[in-house]
């Protein structure tokens, strides 16, 4: 047995599995609540729930009552399943990153003229909360808002913007690009939502005419593009990703000298 | 009480004065007008209530018939009141008559005044019985199972239905919840009319219908005296109609709701006009119902910067209080609210945090604080989540806030289940049970950062609300100086419904509710 006599440091790519303090050993913590009455029959319920899970050993460290007739667990258990990184494939808003005064710059010397956004949490979604965090001056966790960008014009309409009127405007300022905004997700209103937004682009000839993202704690890239959108911008985005996209997007499609959807 | 914070009382007392002022100035713009929803709210009190058939509220038939008449300045008080002298029947049956198109209120012969206001004394009295029982059954339960202690445990469910809201609410008083507040469905309140009936589907949350509100109180006094604690019930008067839920609120026994014209205003573009006018008959009927009103400062720090606004929710807090003493709401049910919402990276920000709470508890005495945890900077990693939430949990009972609403852990990611819920609970009963006296044991050091902080910032208060005086409350809302917001006076939804009272326009309710002998 000399191999377990020396430390496992090489790790295999094509098959990986959790990491608690070893290589491969597999470690999971996980907590969730069953609708069962608390007791022993409840902890051996939950083990045999996790080892179902695909979890070996399961060891529930902690149970207990929430309300009568729901127990709640944490186990740790041991992972048998292993992923192929190696094949993993992510679709990523492509281009480069630039901060805010990069794009400000680039903006001026790529572009010579004013990218104008204009944005919105829309339909029966109330949080401005994402909206205002890309656009507003102050921004988000020390990360400026499109306001304070030089070379860019943005409008933010707020929250519960019917996707009309979001696209009214949109025309009217000649926008390059229209963020729609969603932080409401139960029973998925914000894909009903999106969606709706698309179907009304592509109705007004528009989606071609305009860079149409979208973003908020539940969107991704990936499933952005799956509803008909350009970019999507999920956790830890900002007005700098934002803008960069869009900015490099601009330049690409040609609308340099197009600022008005008419030309485009 | 002495100053922990070395807080100069002159200078509280001139910022009380201003906001008097700037409070007294809005009421002479608020008594020369009505609304829709003023109206509606005067005909559910009367007794109407129910839908037409194609689900129009009776209410808002009723003040619509009259609005379209032209006849809205009289009052819906008076054509009410003249609908039952000339025709003999009672309110509700004149509002069915009305939604079948066999009345037009407004064609009747009329009658003066007077006797229009004596023909709708038997409804008031019906109301108002129903109103003192509902107080009378409040005071009873907490003679008789008691209440937990301040800190009130304030959790919220939202499952959109309310027969799920019940279990879960059920579930969070057993686990030691000692507010239920029922999360309003997404939109609501932008609807200018009351949903009816019970319902069974809400985005973020479930309709507020007064059926809902019975259903819930039932409940939670079951549960309450299961647990040998009165439960209390808290939901939305706010939005579009505003007194009319609070209304509803008074009829079912609401102990807490959330009730605030300037929230409505900036965040979700209420006409301003419109929400004041609102605001003040919905806060008549709060305070003699004994229901908590909860204002909604804290949500500037979530559009603001919780650091560099931090006086902006002190001012507003000073004009809250003044518009609910103009309601004659007493100190115990001004739930002032405010946020544990700095960015926790910030150097030294839980003493910045902790001077902020200090602050409000040494102006407010009385007031029965509503304590906001952090949500602007929950990232989605529920084990420092849970830390943020545990010194909010530690200012709360340090400072001696009067309603704790729990921090999740998993804010920012989903709408709590029950394992959160039972999670947040914990920790702040831990805390609040291992620190109980911490705020009588400590003192601060005279000149230190947090004594500083408090005065600068009560400082700063004093000075937006001199310049607000100066300036008129809505001419400040259009310059965006609460939460960093701008709203135009004749801007945001709801403008329409706002009308000028004509000469012999009556409202038999205000005077009744403000007398609470």
């Amino acid at each position: 047995m000399a191999e377990t006599k020396t430390a496992t440091t090489q790790v295999d790519l094509t098959c990986v599995k959790p990491y608690g303090d070893a290589l491969n050993d597999g470690k999971v913590q996980l907590s969730f609540t069953l609708p069962i009455p608390y007791g022993e029959e409840a902890e051996e319920c939950a083990k045999q729930y996790a080892r179902k899970l695909g979890l070996d050993e399961p060891n529930v460290c902690y149970y207990c009552e929430l309300t009568k007739g729901y127990t709640f667990f944490n186990v740790y258990g041991t992972a048998q399943a292993t992923i192929d990184y190696t094949a993993i494939k992510v679709p990523k808003v492509e281009g480069t990153v630039m901060d805010r005064v990069e794009c400000g710059e680039w903006i001026g010397e790529h572009i010579g003229r004013d990218i104008v956004v204009v944005g919105a949490s829309i339909e029966s979604d109330a949080h401005t909360v994402g909206i205002d965090a890309i656009i507003q001056m102050k921004g988000f966790h020390g990360h400026f808002g499109l306001e304070r960008f030089k070379n860019v014009v943005p409008y933010n309409m707020g929250s519960q913007v019917p996707c009309e009127q979001l696209i009214a405007k949109a025309k009217e300022v000649n926008a390059d690009a229209i963020l729609v905004s969603q932080t409401v997700t139960q029973k998925d209103i914000h894909i009903k939502q999106l969606t709706k937004m698309i179907e009304l682009v592509e109705a007004e000839g528009l989606r071609d005419k305009i860079i149409l993202t979208c973003g908020g704690p539940r969107i991704s890239h990936e499933l952005a593009q799956e509803l008909g959108y350009d970019a999507g911008f999920g956790p830890g985005k900002y007005a700098e990703h934002v803008m960069s996209y869009i900015m490099q997007e601009v330049e690409k499609r040609g609308w340099q000298k197009k600022p008005n959807i008419a030309d485009r | 009480m002495k100053s922990k914070l070395n807080l100069d009382p002159k200078v509280v007392d001139s910022a009380r004065q201003h906001a008097a002022n700037i409070a007294h100035d809005m009421q002479e713009f608020i008594e020369r007008h009505t609304t829709v929803s003023t109206e509606r709210t005067i005909v559910r009190l009367l007794g109407v209530d129910g839908v037409d058939d194609v689900d129009t509220p009776l209410p808002n038939v009723v003040v619509d018939q009259i609005k379209e008449a032209g006849a809205l300045p009289t009052g819906a008080a008076y054509w009410m009141g003249n609908a039952i002298v000339q025709t003999g029947k009672e309110p509700q049956e004149i509002a069915q008559e009305m939604a079948a198109g066999k009345l037009d209120i407004t064609k009747l012969p009329t009658c003066s005044q007077e006797e229009a206001a004596e023909a709708l004394k038997p409804a008031i009295k019906k109301t108002f019985e129903r109103i003192d029982m509902q107080k009378a059954k409040r005071k009873e339960y907490l003679e008789t199972i008691g209440e937990g202690p301040e800190p009130y445990v304030y959790v919220i469910v939202a499952t959109g239905n309310i027969y799920e809201d019940v279990i879960q609410a059920q579930a969070a008083a057993r686990q030691g919840a000692d507010v239920i507040a029922v999360i309003r469905t997404t939109a609501q309140s932008l609807l200018d009319y009351v949903p009816y009936g019970p319902t069974t589907e809400g985005f973020g949350g479930t309709y507020a219908t007064q059926e809902n509100f019975r259903i819930m109180r039932k409940a939670l006094d079951e549960v309450g005296e299961e647990v040998g604690r009165y439960i209390r019930l808290c939901n939305y008067s706010s939005g579009m109609c505003m007194p009319e839920i609070a209304a509803m609120g008074a009829l079912e026994r609401l102990d807490v709701m959330l009730n605030d014209a300037i929230y409505g205003i900036l965040f979700r573009d209420i006409n301003m006009q419109r929400t004041l006018v609102d605001q003040y008959m919905s806060r008549v009927i709060i305070g003699y119902c004994g229901i908590i009103f909860n204002s909604g400062e804290d949500n500037y720090l979530t559009t603001d910067d919780a650091i560099e606004a931090a006086h902006t929710v002190t001012a507003s807090q000073f004009i809250n209080e003044q518009f609910a003493v103009l309601a004659n709401i007493p100190e115990e049910q001004m739930g002032l609210g405010h946020a544990f919402e700095m960015d926790p990276s910030t150097e030294d920000g839980f003493l910045l945090e902790l001077s902020q709470a200090q602050m409000a508890r040494e102006i407010f005495p009385k007031a029965r604080l509503k304590y906001m945890p952090p949500t602007k900077f929950m990232t989605g990693n529920i084990f420092r989540g849970h830390i943020q939430d545990a010194l909010f949990n530690l200012v709360t009972v340090w400072t001696h806030q009067s309603i704790l609403l729990t921090g999740m852990l998993t804010e920012a990611i989903h709408t709590p289940l029950m394992q959160d819920r039972y999670l947040s609970i914990e920790n702040a009963r831990y805390i609040f049970n291992n620190c109980r006296h911490i705020g009588d044991e400590v003192e601060f050091k005279k000149d230190g950062i947090i004594q500083k902080r408090a005065q600068e910032v009560l400082g700063k208060a004093d000075e937006l609300l001199a310049e607000v005086e100066k300036e008129g409350l809505f001419s400040t809302i259009e310059k965006g100086i609460f939460g960093g917001v701008k709203r135009p006076l004749d801007g945001g939804h709801g403008l329409e419904g706002v009308c000028t009272k004509g000469e012999n326009y009556f409202n038999p309710f205000i005077e009744l509710f403000l007398d609470h002998e």
